[in-house]
């Protein structure tokens, strides 16, 4: 029986093993496509029945791997905490690996699939290794392996300028975050063995570093901010919804549904297991990041008409939503209740977890939507419910997820949220005491906010009638693209009805890093009932209530379907207008106009009409023209100001620059002479 | 003993009630309000009599109708139901309460409204989703707070199970609270913008430029059309019955007493009727706002049921 340390570096070892063959077989793409998406998911599976495992028994296993520079070995270790990250990489991946065998196809007539398999492969493998690293040292490297990786994977489709401005965005950011990271490290590494010895590299050596409180709170700080560019949180969120929409959709799925994760996993990491000195205030920043993130996520994610920049933007608000459960338990530890900081970490590794599937959902029916339409806009769909037979229930189910609603996983995660925010009692700090509820009513916000992009993403891309070029007809993507997806739906579902045995699995996480759980009282009242600390405190039954409605529904239908009552079908209600055309639907556009005028302060608007005079004629306009740009306000105060700062003082610095051999010679005289007298 | 088949029976009891309960209550509105405005009144049954008729009614859909279109009033009526077979009406003993507690209950009434939402853009006329449009921004505004404002009454009762809360709240002596006092206030505003009354919407408009509700419907006929009434009006007597179990629900049945669940129906009538009564008097004294308005009658809702939660956790 092999441990599941060893299922994991199998899977690693399988990820490379792919990448390395795929590179031979530029040749046969179809092969390739069908040969590569097979291993994949075949090394994903492997990878999540350790995390799985790892989870389950919830015991530490520890590794050296003699490679790496002499005699600064590479760590490697695999505890319940990372076990259950690499099972969300896992999963997720084992469905995309699927999709791809169909999504890649849409490739193989227009450019070589080759780089974009062998660069996933090590994506993969890089992600493990981020989360099975134990030291500061190999833990760098594999994050870089991972964001070069992905780096590639945005670059993919590179004739278009704005996916090549998107990828060097990204690797910008990315970068800047991992600055901030390595910085936090040094600082453990060098109170763990001081700055003589290279021991304090390993992680272990930084979890016995004594720190004065100042120090503590920079490495945390710098460890968040460094991850929290990862992670997509505002305002280091602009990378995001450039690089998601711009990579391929599987990779989309993955990035969204998985990468944001790794850098949550770095907080964790740090937060609750590598820093000690925790601060009161660590969990009311982190708190504060996230409430921030989710409400102006969804408000952004509202205004967008590409479908996969508004899912990026969703992604932004559940990461947020994550980070809001974080805050919470790391607000909890401090005050050491074990059990309230437990639930809160419950909720948010449950909120990770429906994340990346619903998330993966998403991302793969929208690419399933591009495959069959070309078309990114959902002001050139419609009506796709007739044609995507499959794909519209599917993606539906994965509304529904995202938009917190019952029976699905969405709502389980925010109702276990919310009750972290209402068992909370009173907390030593007025502050604290005073984040608490307008936490609640930020979460509260960004939920009901996320319903009505949801809603908008279904109602335009699949209802109504078909908006594009006339003439044009959608078809059924391939088999395997609707096998992932259903195999996601299914999960969406599974993971909203069973949260008892979820909960349960995952419970060695919050056991390893806050000393406490709630798998014990969480299924007091039996699977059936979801009681995170008592029953009379609160609970839910999952099972009931769906099966409840499914009941209810399937009677009410059979007992009037039971009447034969005449069903006829007719042109819709016209008003006696009788030329009613597509173009009066409401778009997208208009769909959001309410949220764009109540929450118009959020963003900088553009908006502009101007009417197109007929020959001849001053007063009867022939067409008007309506203009709208929205875009986050961050990017003009933030962004803009540094980067044209930094291209400022390249020009000066390019001033030394002048080509001639003399100058440079002359450069290299003037710094030794002043080496000389200075040194 | 009857013992065992006490929970079922007061189950069903409570089925029939808000089945029933509901057509009544909107025909006891229309008909005050006939009398304060001086007109005659169908009677208090019209409402069902208009149901009944709809259901024999001939199904009109439209060419361009999908699934969602059809199957959004069972998914209403049905999660409707569900709502309010976990409400505790006339006893605080329900078994289903336990499982759903109050923010499952928004959900649910959530997963109506979505799917509602969904068929107002299903057809594809311009009314649609205009209706779809609106009734999503209203909503996206008043759920935060309606949950805001019954989490105040969660955290003063130490509990998210609805039976939990009215059983708190029935056999806690009465203390004057400043957090309930402003949660009861937006709870009122909210269910007000929730159920589609004046001042926020107008249940009997077709006037494009005002509808909300009725936009996004304005294609049903026949029984979808009498399923999707049907499960307005039971929102409106489950708006109704959960502001009376959360905040005055005296009067109503304890745990192991079924001996007072004749006083608590008869309770519940007369709290029904004078909310009523109430509702007739703002709905005859204001005017419909404009839309826009609209959002800052929610955004001072949704502010006054975050003061609520602030105020419990500053004061109490």
């Amino acid at each position: 029986m092999p441990s599941p340390f060893d299922l994991v570096s199998a899977s690693i070892v399988a990820f490379l093993f792919i990448s390395l063959v795929s590179a031979f077989l530029a040749r046969h793409q179809r092969f390739l496509v069908n040969f590569s998406s097979l291993l994949s998911a075949a090394a994903c599976l492997l990878a999540a029945t350790g995390g799985f495992l790892a989870v389950l028994s919830g015991g530490v296993e520890a590794f050296v791997l003699p490679i790496g520079l002499p005699d600064l070995p590479f760590y490697m270790r695999l505890d319940a905490l990372s076990g259950f990250f690499v099972t969300l990489v896992g999963l997720l991946g084992f469905f995309v690996s699927i999709y791809s065998a169909g999504y890649l196809r849409g490739f193989l007539d227009r450019r070589s699939v080759a780089p974009l398999i062998v660069f996933c492969n090590i994506f993969m493998a890089g992600m493990i290794l981020v989360l099975i690293a134990d030291d500061a040292y190999f833990f760098m490297v594999s994050w870089e392996l991972m964001a070069v990786s992905s780096f590639f994977l945005v670059f993919f489709e590179d004739e278009q300028v704005q996916n090549r401005r998107a990828a060097f965005i990204y690797i910008l950011i990315a970068h800047i975050g991992a600055i901030l990271i390595l910085l936090s490290f040094g600082i453990m590494a060098g109170f763990a063995t001081g700055f003589e010895s290279f021991r304090g590299y390993t992680f272990e050596a930084m979890r016995s570093a004594e720190m004065p409180a100042v120090w503590a709170s920079i490495v945390f700080i710098a460890a968040f901010l460094g991850f929290a560019a990862k992670a997509g949180v505002i305002p280091l969120h602009v990378w995001l919804p450039e690089a998601h929409p711009a990579a391929p959709s599987n990779i989309s799925a993955l990035m969204s549904g998985v990468m944001l994760k790794t850098a949550i996993y770095g907080i964790l990491r740090v937060g609750f297991d590598l820093a000690s000195e925790p601060q009161w205030w660590w969990g009311g920043m982190v708190l504060v990041f996230g409430l921030f993130s989710a409400v102006l996520g969804i408000l952004y994610a509202l205004m967008q008409d590409d479908i996969k920049r508004l899912l990026a933007y969703s992604s932004v608000e559940n990461i947020g939503i994550t980070l809001i459960a974080v805050g919470l338990a790391m607000i909890f530890a401090y005050v050491k209740m074990n059990t309230l900081a437990a639930l809160a970490m419950a909720a948010a590794l449950y909120h990770m977890l429906n994340h990346a599937v619903f998330k993966g959902l998403l991302f793969m029916g929208a690419g399933a939507v591009l495959h069959a339409t070309h078309e990114r806009s959902m002001e050139g769909l419609g009506g796709l419910i007739h044609k995507m037979k499959w794909t519209a229930p599917l993606f539906l189910v994965g509304c529904l997820a995202a938009s917190g609603l019952p029976p699905f996983n969405g709502f389980v995660s925010e109702w276990l949220i919310f009750q972290s925010f209402l068992l909370t009692p009173a907390l030593p700090g007025r502050l604290l005491n005073l984040l608490i509820p307008l936490g609640a009513a930020a979460l509260a916000l960004a939920a009901a906010l996320s319903a009505r992009g949801f809603v908008k993403v279904f109602g335009i891309t699949f209802l109504g009638q078909w908006r594009g070029k006339a003439g044009f007809e959608a078809v059924e993507v391939n088999w395997p693209m609707r096998a992932a997806m259903m195999m996601a739906a299914a999960s969406c579902l599974a993971l909203g009805v069973f949260p008892t045995h979820v909960i349960g699995w995952l419970d060695s996480v919050p056991q390893s890093l806050v000393g406490g759980g709630i798998g014990m009282t969480a299924r007091a009242s039996g699977w059936l009932w979801l009681t995170p600390v008592a029953s009379e405190r609160a609970s839910y039954s999952a099972p009931l209530v769906f099966f409840f409605i499914a009941f209810v529904i399937g009677a009410i239908y059979l007992a009037f379907k039971a009447r034969r009552v005449n069903v006829r079908r007719a042109p819709m209600w016209d008003c006696g207008f009788e030329k009613v055309t597509p173009r009066m639907q409401y778009t997208a556009t208009s769909m959001s106009m309410p949220t764009r005028r109540i929450f118009g302060f959020v963003f900088s608007i553009k908006e502009s009409v101007r009417a197109v005079a007929r020959q001849g004629s001053l007063f009867f306009p022939e067409k008007y023209i309506y203009h709208l740009k929205v875009r986050d306000r961050v990017w003009n105060y933030l962004y803009k100001p540094v980067s044209e700062a930094s291209f400022y003082f390249a020009r000066r610095v390019g001033k030394l620059q002048h080509g001639r051999i003399q100058i440079y010679l002359l450069y290299s005289f003037v710094t030794l002479v002043v080496l000389l007298v200075f040194a | 003993m009857t013992g065992q088949y006490y929970p079922i029976l007061l189950e069903a009891l409570q089925v029939i009630i808000v089945l029933l309960g509901a057509p009544l209550l909107v025909g006891w509105v229309r008909m005050v309000k006939c009398w304060t405005q001086g007109r005659r009144s169908a009677g208090l049954l019209q409402p069902l009599r208009d149901i009944s008729k709809f259901l024999v009614k001939d199904t009109v859909l439209a060419h361009n109708a999908s699934w969602i279109f059809t199957a959004t009033p069972y998914v209403v009526f049905g999660a409707t139901l569900v709502a309010g077979a976990i409400i505790p009406v006339v006893s605080a003993d329900l078994p289903l309460a336990a499982t759903a507690d109050i923010i499952a209950l928004v959900a649910i009434f959530a997963v109506a409204r979505f799917f509602t939402a969904l068929a107002g853009l299903d057809v594809g006329t311009a009314f649609g989703g205009m209706g779809t449009s609106r009734e999503m921004m209203v909503s996206s505004l008043a759920e935060p707070a309606v949950l805001m404002s019954v989490f105040t009454v969660s955290l003063v009762s130490h509990s998210t199970s609805l039976s939990y809360m009215v059983h708190d709240i029935t056999t806690v002596s009465f203390v004057l609270r400043p957090s309930l006092a402003f949660a009861l206030l937006a709870f009122v505003l909210i269910a007000i913008a929730e159920t589609g009354r004046i001042p926020v919407d107008n249940p009997s408009t077709h006037l494009e430029l005002t509808m909300i509700h009725e936009a996004m419907i304005l294609e049903y006929s026949g029984r979808h059309l009498a399923l999707i009434e049907w499960a307005s009006m039971m929102k409106l007597f489950l708006f109704a019955s959960l502001g009376i179990s959360l905040f005055m629900p005296w009067g109503i049945a304890g745990i192991d007493d079924p001996g007072m669940i004749p006083v608590a129906l008869v309770a519940l009538t007369a709290k029904l009727a004078l909310l009523g009564v109430g509702l007739v008097l703002v709905e005859t004294g204001l005017s419909k706002m404009r839309i826009f308005r609209v959002a800052e009658f929610l955004g001072m809702a949704f502010l006054l049921a975050t003061l609520g939660m602030l105020s419990y956790f500053i004061l109490e």
